[in-house]
């Protein structure tokens, strides 16, 4: 299958990993992807900080620029879900997270990936909510190698991240985060995983400062992860 | 409100640990109650559907069954007052209550009179309003304010409410065992049921054919203001009515599960107009709008006005177990504050208000009248931007990033600066309104390569 990424500007310029991790497990499958350069932003943030005519230019822009592929895949769960909501349904149809194209999509669940780590999971808002993901990428990370996954206390509560809100809540963000890293450390994880690169950089970046030793790791990157080549 | 801000109050509630020890022990719990409440009933998504589906077509046919109502309880003897704002609403109240020559009247739990703070208008006029909803009571008492739509007092511990008990009751020793602090209530409310001439009430619905009024509750203290006194005055939103009889079925179902997670309320009292020998022999309603009409206008906030104040939106929102129902600056806390306060008193009044969500959409998942709280979140931002100044630096910010994206050339540009402004030295605490993202989270480094540039490497 012919697939066109939709990187998201935030794994292209933050997360690139993901992104490459992304292309590694589809064209391990024997896919063909693209990737048309002139993607920018979908427009989420304009929109849900209420700049509705700056968001909706650019998810109209979106459409354009995808208008012409057959399946599109993308490592966020969140900027899927602002497709799906936003873009024509002509184009919003052919878009799909990572864990819904493999699992929902291609009937895959065993990546043949190997990740001899501990590793907790947290679903988040809009791959759980809005996209209603389910237990799709679950499926694949117990279909995983080596993996040790354990389960995370609270896991369909918010980290806090929430765009803007973080900044313009940025206590209340905190203390939603303060909860969520205390169960991502009660679970003695090595590698704490989820489908968006903001949430995960949201808890990482908390992790981080918190100076613990849990590092956060998006699940395309497990899921390129092999026993010869590993990822993360 | 002006002056007050969402974020301001949020961080003065996240320093009370007791605060938010109390609120994470009650919400957990009534959302699990919840949970397991709704799961026993198999069409409860269809009744979620016929629910909002009731409240739809009330909304959009509000006139004719405001009017329906009005003439269905004159004709049961009742008294219809129409109340533009809070002001009108008090001092009808106020009136009735010195027609009669009352000193106290007992309320029963009512958000409306919260709202319009009838209360303090009735103090003014030398009338004492007694709340004889147990949590309401211990607000009351406190001298305090409710953080909760259905439990008021969610804020307070038992060893709290002892203390406030001991206090302000006349009661010399108390345990804080929960029966032995209710009948303290008891004893202290009983007296005041037995001496009132005059009870007010809110209402749960209002039904347009028969003129009825419904309350749910779960003490029986509702029950005794009902038909105690000789005259009861009841303030209902205009956005309470459903159409006839039947469609309480609905609710009847929806309500307590939703909200207090059983299966049926204790006490359901129902009353059409007066009748001799049975209950109050004078009867008034009255009809409040204060805001409601404006918000009913605006067509996507209008799905605001199908409330029917469960709560569950508040027990399962991650940043109302955090901050408490305070923080919200109205007596409509939580998510469904957040979209009804600033419909009720105007965006340019609490505007950051929309802002105090994650977006993370537990609140639409569990209302039970199916409110896109979080579409009406986003709607109300962007009211609240429209009225921005110009040179405002977010709307500045915000206007220069639609502009970086709206062409590759610009991205692929913003881009590079971005990678060369974090080689700076010192931008490990970024300037600006960003700074808030670095006070408890590192940035992630900037890799050296973005992914399209790795895209092109490769091919």
């Amino acid at each position: 299958m012919r697939i066109a990424v939709f990187i998201t500007c935030l794994t292209d310029t933050l997360f690139p990993q993901a992104g490459r991790a992304t292309v590694r497990v589809l064209e391990r499958l024997g896919h063909e992807l693209v990737f048309p350069e002139d993607q920018t932003c979908c427009g989420q943030m304009h929109l849900n900080t209420g700049y509705r005519d700056e968001g909706i230019a650019l998810a109209r822009r979106f459409e354009r620029v995808f208008a012409g592929a057959e399946v599109v895949v993308s490592p966020s769960a969140s900027c899927t879900a602002m497709v799906r909501e936003h873009c024509s349904p002509e184009v919003a149809s052919r878009v799909f997270e990572l864990s819904e194209l493999l699992v929902e999509r291609l009937g895959v669940e065993d990546v043949g990936a190997h990740y001899p780590h501990r590793v907790t999971y947290h679903p988040t808002c809009h791959g759980l909510r809005g996209l209603r993901l389910g237990d799709a990428p679950l499926r694949l990370l117990r279909a995983v190698h080596g993996i040790e996954l354990v389960e995370l206390a609270q896991a369909e509560e918010c980290c806090g991240f929430g765009g803007t809100f973080a900044v313009k809540n940025a206590d209340v963000s905190a203390a939603m985060l303060e909860d969520k890293m205390r169960h991502v450390l009660d679970t003695g994880a090595e590698v704490c995983t989820a489908g968006d690169a903001s949430c995960l950089m949201h808890i990482g970046g908390g992790l981080s400062r918190a100076a613990r030793p849990v590092r956060t790791v998006h699940l395309a990157e497990i899921l390129a992860s092999t026993a010869e080549e590993p990822f993360a | 409100m002006s002056g007050w801000s969402f974020p301001d109050a949020a961080r003065e509630a996240l320093r009370d640990q007791q605060l938010r020890a109390n609120l994470t022990n009650a919400t957990r719990s009534i959302r699990a109650k919840r949970a397991a409440a709704v799961a026993e009933v198999p069409d409860w998504d269809a009744l979620r559907d016929a629910g909002a589906a009731i409240k739809e077509h009330t909304l959009r046919h509000l006139d004719t069954y405001l009017e329906q109502f009005e003439r269905a309880v004159q004709e049961r003897g009742g008294t219809v007052h129409w109340a533009r704002d809070g002001a009108e609403a008090n001092s009808i109240v106020v009136d009735v209550a010195r027609r009669h020559g009352a000193s106290e009247v007992v309320k029963v739990k009512s958000l409306a009179t919260d709202e319009i703070e009838l209360n303090e208008a009735l103090a003014a006029a030398g009338i004492a309003a007694i709340e004889t909803d147990l949590a309401e009571l211990i607000v009351q008492l406190d001298h305090d304010s409710p953080s909760h739509i259905l439990v008021p007092a969610i804020h307070r511990n038992r060893r709290e409410i002892r203390e406030i008990f001991l206090r302000e009751l006349d009661v010399d020793e108390l345990s804080d065992e929960p029966a032995a602090l209710a009948e303290a209530a008891r004893l202290h409310l009983r007296r005041k049921f037995l001496e009132a001439r005059v009870a007010v009430s809110g209402a749960n619905f209002g039904v347009a054919d028969t003129g009825t009024i419904a309350v749910f509750e779960s003490e029986g203290n509702g029950r005794m203001c009902l038909t105690l006194p000789e005259v009861l005055v009841t303030v209902m939103g205009i956005e309470k009515l459903v159409p006839t009889w039947r469609d309480l079925e609905v609710f009847l179902q929806l309500l307590p599960r939703s909200s207090t997670a059983e299966r049926m309320n204790p006490y359901t009292s129902c009353w059409s107009g007066v009748r001799e020998g049975d209950g109050p022999s004078e009867f008034h309603v009255v009809l409040l709008d204060n805001g409601r009409t404006a918000a009913l206008r605006d067509q996507v906030g209008r799905q605001t006005l199908r409330c029917i104040r469960c709560s569950a939106c508040l027990n399962v929102c991650p940043v109302y177990e955090r901050v408490g129902g305070h923080a919200y600056g109205s007596v409509y806390p939580g998510p469904i504050g957040a979209i009804l306060t600033p419909q009720l008193r105007g965006v340019e009044e609490a505007g950051s208000l929309p802002y105090a969500s994650s977006l993370c959409g537990a609140c639409a998942e569990v209302c039970p009248v199916k409110i896109d709280i979080p579409e009406v979140l986003v709607h109300l931002r962007g009211e609240a931007v429209a009225r921005k100044r110009m040179l405002d630096p977010e709307r500045a910010t915000m206007k220069a990033m639609a502009l970086a994206f709206s062409t590759r050339a610009r991205y692929e540009a913003a881009q590079r600066i971005g990678r060369t402004g974090q080689r700076l030295p010192g931008v490990e605490r970024l300037p600006g309104p960003l700074r808030a993202w670095t006070a408890s989270r590192d940035l992630p480094e900037v890799p050296k390569q973005t992914f399209r540039e790795w895209w092109r490497e490769r091919a």
